[in-house]
């Protein structure tokens, strides 16, 4: 007899992308764990590939794609087959004070943080790619409302994809489309390595429960908004960050 | 170099009429912070092109240094 667990994904197809690295690349291999299917995308070939012989199960397939441009978008989603899930990890990150902020900057930031989930989505849903009752993750961030040094246009970016979510969210109940996101605080990633040793010491004395998050345990939120435990919720933001927001 | 460096420092960390010295270890400077790190780093990259590693940057001490460590990027 096998043990009851709600939680599975089995015979499910998702979509995970930022695969290639930090928390993409730990829902990928979550979700294979669960019984999905996976899709991984990401643009370093290399990297891709890893994350590739960590899942489990035959069904899981690795594309190379880049949403700097609509057109890397559109051309992805051509190559798709039907979906039972989207997680939107794909992100990026740059510190500058309000000074130095500029233009191109800005774009890059919010192309990939932004406008790249939000044409992704309608792509997907365009194509009918979506299935019923299908689930759509957002991985947005504490940063959204929550400032840190230098972090403008970043939170700018997260904060538009947590109103993206709720958007989306409203537009697509009619389809039994549940949207939903998850907000991290630090988690050790690729993205996280631009600050110091030290300043990462200094740092994590102020999380209340004592340490940064582990990829994995943003994760299993990603698996739970994924699986039919979550029929009924949409357009929620799930925080998990230690405490840090409770201070 | 050094001098429009000063300038563009003192600049940077909002310290415009104070003594800069090229020996200064800018770190005890009651301006610097995390802020003023980002924002020196910032400004060298719009400025000179030139991004200096964190790793790299914690080990510089000195005005002196910093100019030093722009113009090694430059040459490289
Ligand atoms: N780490 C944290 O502390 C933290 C906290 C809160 C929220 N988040 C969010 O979590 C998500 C994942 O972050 P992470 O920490 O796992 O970062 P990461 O390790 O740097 O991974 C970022 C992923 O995004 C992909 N990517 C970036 N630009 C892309 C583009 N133009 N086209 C296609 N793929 C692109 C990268 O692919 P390639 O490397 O193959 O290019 C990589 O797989 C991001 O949305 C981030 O904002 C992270």
């Amino acid at each position: 007899m096998s043990l009851y667990n709600p939680f599975l994904l089995t015979d499910k197809t998702i979509l995970v992308t930022g695969a290639s690295s930090g928390i993409g690349k730990a829902i990928a291999i979550e979700c294979s764990k669960m019984g999905a299917n996976v899709i991984i995308t990401g643009r370093d070939q290399n990297r891709l590939k890893e994350t590739f012989s960590l899942l489990q199960g035959e069904g899981n397939l690795q594309l190379i794609a880049d949403f700097s441009t609509t057109e890397g978008i559109n051309s992805f989603v051509e190559k798709l087959p039907d979906l039972n899930g989207v997680v939107h990890a794909a992100g990026i990150i740059k510190r500058l004070p309000l000074k130095f902020i500029n233009e191109k900057a800005l774009n890059e930031l919010m192309q990939t943080n932004l406008y790249a989930p939000a044409l992704l989505t309608q792509q997907l849903y365009k194509k009918k790619k979506l299935i019923d009752k299908s689930s759509i993750v957002f991985i947005s961030s504490i940063a959204a409302s929550f400032s840190s040094i230098g972090n403008i246009m970043y939170m700018a970016s997260k904060g538009a994809l947590n109103s993206l979510c709720k958007g989306i969210a409203f537009e697509l109940s009619r389809n039994g489309i549940r949207v939903n996101s998850v907000l991290p605080g630090m988690v050790q990633t690729n993205l996280t390595k631009v600050i110091t040793e030290q300043e990462i010491q200094d740092d994590i004395k102020r999380y209340p429960l004592g340490r940064y998050g582990k990829p994995e345990e943003i994760a299993y939120a990603a698996v739970y908004l994924l699986s039919d435990t979550t029929q009924w919720m949409t357009g929620s933001l799930l925080t998990i960050d230690g405490g840090i927001t409770l201070r | 170099m050094q001098e429009r460096f000063i300038s563009l420092f003192k600049e940077t960390l909002e310290m415009e009429g104070k003594n800069v010295q090229p020996g200064d270890l800018f770190r005890e400077y009651e301006e610097w912070d995390s802020m003023g790190q980002l924002s020196l780093i910032a400004m060298i990259d719009e400025e000179y092109d030139v991004v200096i590693e964190g790793k790299k940057f914690q080990e510089i001490q000195t005005i002196a240094q910093l100019v030093e460590a722009i113009e090694l990027e430059k040459t490289k």
